[in-house]
C-alpha cells in the first residue's frame, strides 16, 4: 500500500506537469506504468488530501469535463491577466453570441445559426471556434447540399471551469409578445 | 475590480446614437464602429426597442429607400456580406411599414399582425442574446483564470535505457570483434577489352588480307588481357569456321587463314 501522502505529491507531480486535465483512470494508468497499483478511491483520497493542502495557497484542483487539474485562484487571475492580455483571450460578441447558440441548441448548423441572429454567419468566426476547439462537426444535416451540423466539445467546457453541458443554466424564456409590441409601438 | 468580462461589452459611444433611430438601421458611415459594438441588424433593433425611442411606424419609407440606394453606392468600399444583412432588415421593417398603412376593410377576417414575425424572430433572438451574455461572464480560462502548469511539453520524448551490465556489454563486443568474415566486398569491372569487339576487329581485317599472324590481333600496350581477348576471339572464330588456325611444324608463328565463309 502505497503511503497516502506521498501519493498526492505523485499526484500533484502529474497534474502540474501536465499542465491540462487528467481524468482519474489516467492517473491509475500513470501509476501503473510505475508498477504502483492504486484503485480509484485512493487517488480521489489523494486529490482531497492535496486540495486541503492548497487551501492556504495561490493554487486550486478544479474538476471540469475532461478531468482534473491544477490552477491558480480566480482571485490570483488579476494579476497575471496583464501577462496574457494578448487579443485572442477577448472575443467578439458575435463570436460568443455564435458559440452560446451552439451550447443551447446543438447540433446545429450555419444556417440555423443565421436564423436566430438575423445576420451571415462569416466563416472567420466558425473558423476561429473550430481553432479553439470550443466546436467541432459532429455531422451532416440530411438536407441538400448536407451542411455541417456544430456542436460544443469538451474543451469549450473545460475553458469556462464546467463539468457539463447541464451546468449551464437553462435558456432564458422569451419576453411576453404584448411587451414586446408594446414596446414596438411606444416611442 | 472592474472584471474583464465587463471590458468587453464596451458601451456604445454616447446616448446620441438614439437621437438618429432613422439612420440606425442603414448606417453608411457609421457601418463599421456598428459591426464592432452590435453583432447585427437584430441586436441594433432589439438595442433601439429597448431604448423605446424608436417607433417603426414612424419609419419614413421614402428616406430609407434614398438610404438604402446611397448604401448600395457605398458597398463597393463596405463588406457587403455584412452590408446585406442591414439591408436585410431595412427593407422588412420598410415592408411591415406599408402593410401597416393598408386600410383594413370590415369584410376580411382578421389579418396576422405584419410584425408578428419580426417580434417572433426578435423574442428568439433576445433569448440566445440573454445567454450569450451569461456565457461571456463565466470565468473563463485565460481571462479570469489560468492553469498551474510547470508545462513539459516533450515529455513523452525520453530515452530509453537499456537493461545491461558492462560486463556483459564487454562481453557481447568481443564476439562481434571476432565474428568469422562471412562477407567480403566484391568489385564489378567493366570490360575494358571486348572478345566480340575482337571477332569483329579481325573479321574486318580478314576482309582484307587473306592471312594474319596471331601476334598481329593484338596490341602490346593491352597486355596479357590482349593476348587472352585475342586468343578467344581466334577460338570462337575457329569453332565457327570463319578461320583455319595454321602453325608450321617449324616455326613457332600461329596463322589465321580465312575461310571466305560469312565474311563477304
Amino acid at each position: 500500500m502505497v503511503d497516502p501522502k506521498n501519493l498526492s505529491n505523485i499526484i500533484e507531480s502529474i497534474l502540474f506537469g501536465a499542465g491540462r486535465p487528467m481524468r482519474l483512470s489516467e492517473m491509475k494508468t500513470l501509476l501503473g506504468s510505475q508498477n504502483m497499483d492504486v484503485d480509484l478511491p485512493s487517488i480521489r483520497i489523494a486529490l482531497s488530501l492535496l486540495e486541503e493542502r492548497f487551501v492556504e495557497t495561490s493554487i486550486e484542483i478544479k474538476e471540469v469535463a475532461s478531468g482534473f487539474r491544477m490552477q491558480i485562484k480566480e482571485e490570483y487571475g488579476d494579476y497575471l491577466y496583464p501577462l496574457w492580455n494578448d487579443s485572442s483571450s477577448r472575443l467578439s460578441k458575435a463570436l460568443m453570441e455564435t458559440v452560446s447558440i451552439v451550447a443551447y441548441k446543438q447540433p446545429v448548423t450555419r444556417g440555423d445559426i443565421e436564423d436566430i441572429r438575423g445576420v451571415t454567419v462569416s466563416t472567420q468566426i466558425i473558423r476561429s471556434l473550430l481553432d479553439r476547439e470550443w466546436i467541432k462537426v459532429s455531422g451532416y444535416r440530411d438536407v441538400p447540399g448536407r451542411p455541417a451540423l456544430y456542436e460544443t466539445t469538451k474543451t469549450f467546457l473545460n475553458d469556462l471551469n464546467l463539468k457539463s453541458i447541464n451546468e449551464l443554466p437553462p435558456l432564458p424564456e422569451a419576453l411576453p409578445a404584448d411587451e414586446t409590441v408594446d414596446q414596438l409601438e411606444a416611442g | 475590480m472592474k472584471s474583464q468580462a465587463q471590458l468587453e461589452f464596451p458601451h456604445f459611444k454616447g446616448e446620441s446614437l438614439t437621437q438618429l433611430p432613422v439612420d440606425l438601421f442603414i448606417p453608411p458611415e457609421a457601418l463599421e464602429i456598428y459591426l464592432e459594438d452590435f453583432s447585427g441588424p437584430m441586436d441594433v433593433l432589439l438595442y433601439l426597442i429597448q431604448k423605446k425611442d424608436i417607433d417603426i411606424l414612424d419609419l419614413d419609407i421614402s428616406e430609407i429607400t434614398e438610404q438604402y440606394i446611397q448604401y448600395i453606392e457605398l458597398m463597393d468600399t463596405l463588406k457587403i456580406e455584412l452590408a446585406a444583412d442591414y439591408l436585410v432588415m431595412a427593407a422588412t421593417l420598410a415592408q411591415i411599414k406599408s402593410r401597416m398603412l393598408i386600410p383594413q376593410s370590415d369584410e376580411e377576417e382578421e389579418e396576422v399582425d405584419p410584425r408578428s414575425e419580426l417580434i417572433r424572430r426578435l423574442q428568439e433572438y433576445q433569448r440566445y442574446k440573454s445567454a450569450s451574455e451569461y456565457i461571456s461572464n463565466i470565468p473563463r480560462l485565460d481571462r479570469d483564470f489560468f492553469l498551474a502548469s510547470t508545462s513539459l511539453p516533450r515529455f513523452k520524448e525520453r530515452e530509453e535505457s537499456l537493461d545491461i551490465s558492462a560486463k556483459a556489454l564487454a562481453e557481447i563486443f568481443n564476439e562481434a570483434a571476432t565474428r568469422p568474415k562471412f562477407s567480403d566486398k566484391h568489385e564489378i569491372h567493366f570490360e575494358e577489352l571486348s572478345t566480340q569487339d575482337r571477332i569483329a576487329l579481325i573479321l574486318s581485317i580478314l576482309r582484307k588480307r587473306n592471312v594474319i599472324q596471331f601476334f598481329q590481333t593484338y596490341q602490346k600496350k593491352e597486355g596479357n588481357q590482349g593476348v587472352v581477348v585475342a586468343l578467344l576471339a581466334s577460338l570462337d572464330l575457329a569453332k565457327d569456321g570463319h578461320v583455319e588456325l595454321i602453325q608450321n611444324k617449324d616455326s613457332n608463328q600461329l596463322y589465321l587463314k580465312s575461310t571466305n565463309r560469312g565474311i563477304h
